[in-house]
């Protein structure tokens, strides 16, 4: 198998991705990149991101308050040094977009404006109307094409990671579609795939959302990283799962049960008024909203659909022409998805499966533990975000992170070392071959990718939802390993070699199992509440033992070993997160 | 107690078995709220799963599900099963490009002509960070901002029949992406892009049928923007006749 | 290589697959018409530089059947010609004044304002003889 060479690999080409491929060529004009994406980068994921991408920026603003926003927010599982650097690069990323003509929606002075967003003291959050990700991803994309030296692989799977010598020397992935493996040897790969919201059955995800580069460099050695960190953003739409962004909250929206009454107030995030308020009500953090939900649908308060209980978003009060202007794909979604005008009538919502705190264990610098082997974006873990992240964080870090891992990258590949052994390299990639062959040899399967993904689908929403407890964490963690084995006999019906699809949800199946694996047996280990991650029978955060991340490392067929990791704390020390109150 | 159902049609092609294209009936539940991309997973999760499609967000906003259904294209993600229930659903893979496999076509030439207009902001002078965001005022946004709306969802080159008649032609959502840049108050390359975008094979094949712009999902108007374009061009052409005003 | 991308041809009858592209075509066609008049209106130039008596045999032969019929249809698809011309002006021509967009029915409504009086001019030099 004749193997492509480059500098530099990036696998995913969303938000991160291309940031990293752009900075890449910043650094060194003169470098190979290989951008390798599992389907065209306008598709990632990070297009149908909507609210906005926080900075500090206003004169009213510190980079003290949106550290301390960030810290708080993650209750204190954020790495300190991390996030001061995220907060103080922030800025200059955001405005680097406004230089690549990323549309940022305006004050009539002509500045960019900000919008307030959930658990933020201060407006910073700059936004493109309500499709801040999708303007961010194009923006991103039509600038990369500037750069000759960035070659792009639309449409391969990455399969696996070459690891030889110790250092990451290449990946093999499989071209859609011909159905050929194509080795890649380089002295770098960064990997920048995104989330894995598939993994749970309601999900603002799309189907990119797999959870495949988290896998690759699990099975590589390298650690996850607070993986039971799942966020749920609270206004999703029921069934499908649509996102209905922050922003709307931002704008004045509120949230009110089957009795019409704005629930929040009774969770530590009132008083109601007045409205809008920042960090209050509405505008509290996401994983505070969520288990809120959860507590309202356990006393009957939430309004029961085919779908699904649910609880009513209310915009009319902000009148049409604010929603046009501000809101218009709302607007569009409601009307589109749920027949429903939500200048006229309130939009029912439930917290849904959208961000993945946890990741691919790296340091500051975007490195993993593996030489030559970088990650960024949802799918790694610095940790920013700890155990809940602030929205409006995720697509400044696709930027301030993505840019730290090409220039790593550059870094590493200049700082010399050994030449990549392309036979080496081709070798294991007729192995990976070895491994897709045999899914096509196999006829007496007696799984099937749906049957074994609805049952991943429920045994996680059942076991690893909003609230957990020892015995729903048990029970998943055994389920999960019980579909991992039933996976090595899952039936692959269409053995085709072009444009296979049923291959790639198979291997994309494949994945899901490990992070799902990863993410159970995280959960199981963190006896206390903390974020996202809460549980009934350890209601309390206890920093004494958990004031540090989980570390999953992937056993082969066994359980993933856990270890833990101290948080790094600087300035910041733990205390109580603060919502409501009267401070506006 | 019968379920309602609802007929489709979906055209097929193997190309490691079929010499054509033919189509294969299949039956799935009714559901008001269904899209015919939800028809479709219900056939690969449930009856079929050889059936290869393209599609991610369900939001119609990614782009990566456009398909033909009874003959207009469409957003698989956005054509509501209700709007044709209960007649049938004749589903195929967009026109005027090469289909790879059942419903998924070949993206290389719209990926060509995308690159081919420059689509990137091709500032004036360099500026420093330091400086901050350029100012734009909200009406100078708005100049623009219907034309960074396509997805490249290719549904407009699927409707324009001079792309199917002359696969050359640039097509509509390149253009209006050059357009886009060219109204956008921080760039200055207009002239960098004319040199395709005003070409034999850009605007100027062009003869303002419509339909891009009818089938758009998301409401650029590409016919606009092409048309604009072709005023614009015109006027260059005549100023540059005009010395000392003319340039070229 | 197992790829073997499929390409369908686009039917010679493609216009008629479609309403849209149906109403295209007949636009297309008005030209035709359009094209044939200003021949028409050229010959009659040429005539009357001839002398009187060629003008009055041009006029006499405008009014034959084939000639009405002529005239009928093309002021049809003038009438067409333009009002769908009329339409797609705005997109071509977007104003503002200011901060707001000129609305596109203003647009419209000033090239059919522009066409009544334009028309009236006509007929009034028409009736001065």
């Amino acid at each position: 198998m004749d193997a492509i060479t480059a500098d530099d690999v990036i696998v995913g080409a969303g938000g991160a991705g291309l940031r990293a491929a752009i900075a890449v060529c910043e650094a060194d004009p003169n470098l190979s990149i290989a951008l390798i994406s599992k389907v065209y980068p306008m598709r990632s994921h990070t297009v149908a991101a909507e609210g906005g991408a926080a900075a500090v920026i206003k004169e009213n603003d510190s980079l003290e308050n949106h550290f301390n926003d960030t810290v708080a927010g993650g209750d204190w599982l954020c790495d300190q040094d991390a996030v001061e650097l995220f907060i103080s690069e922030a800025p200059n990323e955001l405005i680097r977009m406004d230089h690549w003509g990323c549309p940022w929606s305006r004050e009539p002075s002509g500045r960019v404006a900000v919008r307030p967003f959930g658990g933020m003291k201060v407006e910073r959050t700059w936004f493109a109307a309500d499709k801040t990700g999708f303007h961010m991803l194009h923006t991103l994309f039509q600038t990369s094409l500037k750069y000759p030296s960035i070659k792009r692989f639309d449409e391969f799977y990455t399969t696996d990671l070459m690891i030889e010598d110790g250092r990451c020397q290449g990946v093999t992935a499989v071209e859609i579609r011909s159905g050929q493996m194509r080795p890649f040897a380089a002295k770098a790969v960064i990997i920048a795939t995104g989330g894995a919201g598939r993994v749970f059955p309601f999900t603002t995800n799309g189907a990119v959302c797999t959870g495949d580069g988290m896998t690759l460099a699990y099975r590589a050695g390298v650690p996850l990283k607070d993986m039971e960190f799942v966020q749920y953003h609270p206004t999703g739409l029921p069934r499908t799962g649509i996102l209905i962004t922050e922003g709307a909250r931002g704008e004045g929206g509120i949230i009110v049960n089957k009795d019409g009454y704005r629930y929040l107030q009774d969770y530590g995030l009132g008083p109601p008024d007045p409205w809008p308020r920042k960090m209050a009500m509405e505008l509290g953090p996401r994983d505070r909203l969520s288990q809120a939900f959860w507590h309202e649908q356990k006393n009957g308060k939430t309004i029961s659909t085919p779908y699904g209980d649910v609880v009513q978003l209310d915009i009319r009060h902000l009148g049409e022409k604010k929603i046009d202007e501000r809101l218009p794909l709302v607007r569009e979604l409601a009307r589109s998805y749920m027949s429903i005008d939500p200048v006229f009538e309130p939009i029912p919502v439930r917290p849904v499966v959208h961000y993945f705190m946890g990741g691919i264990h790296v340091d500051i610098d975007a490195a993993t533990p593996v030489s030559g082997l970088f990650a960024a974006g949802e799918c790694a873990c610095v940790s920013i975000n700890g155990a809940n992240r602030l929205g409006s964080n995720s697509l400044t870090e696709l930027l301030v992170f993505g840019g730290r891992a090409g220039r790593s990258a550059t870094k590493y590949i200049h700082s010399g070392g050994k030449d990549v052994e392309v036979s080496v390299i081709e070798k294991q990639a007729e192995d990976a071959q070895k491994r897709i062959a045999e899914l096509f040899q196999r006829t007496d399967g007696q799984e099937t990718v749906s049957g074994l993904r609805k049952e991943m689908n429920d045994a996680m929403e059942a076991g690893a939802g909003i609230y957990r407890t020892e015995d729903s964490l048990n029970v998943a963690c055994e389920m999960i390993g019980m579909l991992r084995e039933r996976y090595a006999s899952v039936q692959l019906e269409d053995k085709s070699n072009v444009f296979n699809t049923d291959l790639i949800q198979t291997l994309e199946l494949g994945a899901m199992l490990d992070v799902a694996h990863a993410l159970t047996h995280s959960a199981l280990s963190r006896r206390e509440s903390r974020g996202a991650h809460q549980r009934l029978d350890k209601t309390e955060r206890d920093d004494e033992k958990y004031l540090k991340h989980t570390l999953a490392y992937h056993t082969g067929r066994g359980d993933p070993r856990i270890e833990y990791l101290d948080v790094v704390i600087t300035k910041s020390q733990p205390g109580e997160r603060v919502y409501g109150g009267e401070q506006t | 107690m019968s379920e309602a159902t609802v007929a489709l049609e979906v055209l097929r092609y193997r190309p490691e078995t079929d010499e054509k294209p033919t189509f294969q009936a299949y039956t799935v539940p009714y559901r008001d709220d269904w899209v015919v991309l939800d028809a479709l997973n219900h056939i690969k999760d449930n009856i079929d799963r050889t059936l290869s499609y393209r599609w991610s967000c369900h939001m119609a906003v990614c782009g990566s599900c456009g398909v033909m259904i009874n003959g207009e294209p469409k957003l698989s993600c956005h054509a509501f099963l209700r709007d044709y229930y209960p007649g049938k659903l004749r589903v195929e893979p967009l026109t005027n490009f090469p289909i790879e496999r059942d419903l998924v076509i070949v993206m290389d030439d719209f990926m060509e002509k995308l690159d081919s207009v420059k689509p990137y902001l091709i500032a004036k002078e360099d500026r420093p960070l330091s400086a901050g965001e350029h100012l734009q005022s909200p009406a100078q946004l708005e100049a623009f901002r219907p034309y960074t709306m396509c997805i490249n969802c290719v549904l407009c080159y699927a409707a324009c029949p001079q792309y199917g008649l002359g696969p050359d032609f640039v097509g509509p959502a390149a253009l209006a992406l050059a357009h886009r840049y060219n109204l956008d108050s921080r760039d200055a390359g207009r002239d960098e892009r004319q040199e395709v975008a005003a070409s034999n094979e850009g605007i100027w094949e062009c003869t303002f049928v419509g339909a891009c712009s009818q089938v758009c999902p998301k409401s650029v108007d590409p016919a606009a923007a092409i048309q604009q374009t072709k005023i614009a061009s015109t006027a260059d052409w005549y100023k540059a006749l005009l010395p000392p005003w003319g340039k070229r | 290589m197992s790829r073997k991308p499929y390409m369908r041809k686009l039917p010679t009858w493609w216009w008629l697959s479609q309403r849209r592209y149906t109403i295209y075509m007949i636009r297309e066609l008005t030209c035709i018409f359009i094209g044939a008049y200003a021949v028409l209106i050229v010959i009659g130039l040429l005539r009357l530089s001839h002398g009187r008596a060629e003008y009055d045999a041009f006029l006499d032969a405008l009014q034959s059947p084939f000639g009405m019929v002529f005239h009928l249809l093309a002021l049809l698809f003038a009438l067409v010609h333009t009002v769908t011309w009329f339409g797609v002006t705005p997109k071509a021509m977007p104003l503002w004044l200011g901060e707001r967009r000129v609305p596109d029915a203003a647009i419209i409504m000033a090239h059919y304002a522009g066409w009544i009086v334009v028309s009236a001019a006509v007929v009034f030099l028409a009736r001065v003889q």
